[in-house]
């Protein structure tokens, strides 16, 4: 088996809202290779969770394909676990426990005496054993998003799809939360595509960056960042990718429009 | 802005400090449970039964004051009337044949109710069809089927069964299918990313997902089916033995028993607490209140 898993070729997406056909990217080509933190990072509207979406067989391309371990994407499945943005992807009437474990029963991917203690062990991995049997409505917003994380990663996917999880915690869960990520990965080394809007993000998280353009979303560069991490904050190399990409993204000598925004 | 300068305070030089943090424990525990009587306060069963009560006592009072048995008989008198007819099983057997009708009616209706929303979701035309159906059905009244259901199925419990159903039915089906519309983007996402189709993503995700207003339906369909059931068995006894307790009422009135009538429609109001407070509190408690779906 080589390298590669996930492979996206000349990928346009479109969607229809009631008045338009917007297209979200166009031609986009990328190669996750197994075991990356491979972070898609552009300005809001350059179609990087619609991106992602596609990539969990949400939607189909208009245009070129996207296959995992070289099969077609055509729909959603388990092997690509998608961890979103808001809260409320949890299931309101489980417990911590319960949605942890629901995926393993509905996909039956494990027997479930090893569903559960696999469920506990995840569980207790993300440091929420004391709240196994506590219904979602009662934990914080970082807590809700770590029980996300173990759930997603309790299947064991080919791939974990994160949608700017992180984007609704407050900073200083969001520094925590990139740690504990970046520490579960070093345990477990599993492959993971990563959506974000914040260069800082991107940097700490990825090991390759995709930069995006806007209006349609295209390749504007792809980067390498493995070396770096929380503790390179305020390091001279930092500053330096992150003023690259800054460029990268906001120039406007490089034929962009101007996107008058400044949000990264 | 240039002739008068803004004025900006003079910065009144402030000291840091830290300080060794002040001793709390003083105010005993930081989280103490509620006394006794605080919780009786709050208890939800407790201000029921007063509010209960205090009608009670101004039903009594007015009654005795009016002092026309006919007309408004006493809280003691329909007691005594309502206590002499359980004894003698008469309101008993009155009660069970309009719950039994009542039950088979309720059962029919939730049954078709899933069969139409299932069928709804599955389907742009499923969607449409229902929503049709429920703009026309919901707002005629089940009692005005009743002469139709007589012609249909002649005078017995079929008649009450069908318009039973005419009752619960779009009253759910328009409650689930709203539920299910507003269940959150990212939560079906999370249901069809682990594999979940058809009638099993409906079942998993979209019914525990809309529980709250598909809880609402079910008692919103309880309340008509009750009152249905009840009115229409006022317009037409079925026989005089297997008469439910409309019919009890109509009998008494027609003998004007006037505490009698008191007495039926007590056990109407009763059941109705009873379903209400006790069967749909007791769903909620292990449901939607559990979940955090609702307060």
């Amino acid at each position: 088996m080589t390298a590669e898993l996930l492979e996206v070729n000349g990928v346009t997406l479109q969607y229809k809202t009631p008045r338009h056909l917007v297209t979200a990217t166009y031609r986009v080509d990328f190669l996750v290779h197994q075991g990356d933190r491979y972070v898609i990072l552009g300005p809001s509207g350059c179609g990087k969770s619609t991106l992602l979406k596609a990539v969990g067989g949400f939607m189909l391309p208009a245009e070129g394909s996207i296959r995992i371990h070289g099969r077609e994407v055509t729909s959603p499945g388990p092997d690509r676990m998608m961890v979103f943005q808001e809260f409320e992807q949890l299931m309101p009437w489980k417990t911590v426990y319960q949605n942890v474990l629901f995926p393993m029963k509905v996909t039956k991917k494990f027997a479930s005496p090893e569903a559960a203690t696999r469920a506990n062990a995840v569980v207790d991995k993300v440091g929420l054993s004391e709240f196994r049997d506590v219904y979602p409505h009662m934990l914080s917003g970082g807590m809700k998003m770590r029980v996300a994380i173990a759930r997603a990663m309790a299947l064991e996917p080919d791939i974990l799809l994160m949608d700017e999880p992180f984007a609704a915690l407050d900073a200083l869960t969001r520094r925590a939360m990139q740690r504990e990520l970046l520490s579960l990965w070093n345990q477990l080394g599993f492959t993971v595509l990563f959506v974000t809007h914040s260069i800082e993000e991107a940097i700490v998280i990825g090991s390759r960056i995709l930069v995006l353009s806007a209006h349609p979303g295209r390749v504007r560069a792809e980067l390498d960042a493995d070396r770096l991490d929380h503790n390179s904050v305020g390091k001279p190399e930092f500053g330096i990718l992150s003023n690259r990409i800054h460029t990268l993204l906001f120039d406007e000598r490089h034929g962009l429009h101007a996107q008058g925004e400044s949000r990264a | 802005m240039t002739d008068h300068p803004p004025k900006k305070p003079a910065r009144v030089p402030r000291p840091e400090f830290e300080v060794a943090l002040t001793d709390a424990t003083a105010i005993g525990e930081v989280e103490r449970p509620l006394t006794f009587g605080e919780r009786i306060v709050n208890n939800e069963a407790v201000q029921r039964l007063t509010i209960l009560v205090g009608l009670i006592v101004i039903w009594e009072l007015y009654a005795r004051w009016l002092n026309n048995g006919l007309l408004f008989p006493t809280f003691s008198e329909t007691m005594r009337t309502f206590s002499k007819d359980i004894a003698n099983g008469v309101l008993i057997d009155r009660t069970i044949t309009s719950l039994r009708t009542l039950a088979i009616g309720y059962a029919l209706g939730l049954a078709l109710a899933a069969v139409l929303t299932t069928f709804a979701v599955a389907s742009g035309i499923g969607s449409r069809v229902l929503s049709m159906l429920t703009a026309m059905f919901n707002p005629l009244p089940a009692i005005a089927l009743l002469p139709l259901a007589l012609i249909w199925f002649g005078l017995g419990t079929p008649s009450l069964v069908f318009v039973i159903i005419h009752s619960v039915l779009w009253a759910v089906a328009l409650n689930t299918m709203i539920g299910f519309r507003s269940v959150p983007e990212t939560l079906r996402m999370s249901g069809r990313n682990v594999g979940l189709k058809g009638v099993r993503y409906v079942a998993l995700i979209l019914v525990p997902a809309a529980f709250p207003s598909i809880l609402a339906g079910l008692k919103i369909g309880w309340a008509f089916a009750w009152r249905t059931l009840v009115a229409a068995e006022l317009v037409f006894g079925v026989s005089a033995r297997s008469g439910g307790i409309g019919w009890y009422i109509f009998q008494a009135r027609n003998d004007l028993d006037t505490a009698t009538v008191f007495s039926g429609l007590l056990a109407v109001i009763l059941i109705g607490l009873f379903v209400e407070s006790v069967i749909f509190r007791a769903i909620e408690a292990h449901t939607v209140n559990l979940w955090g779906m609702q307060r």
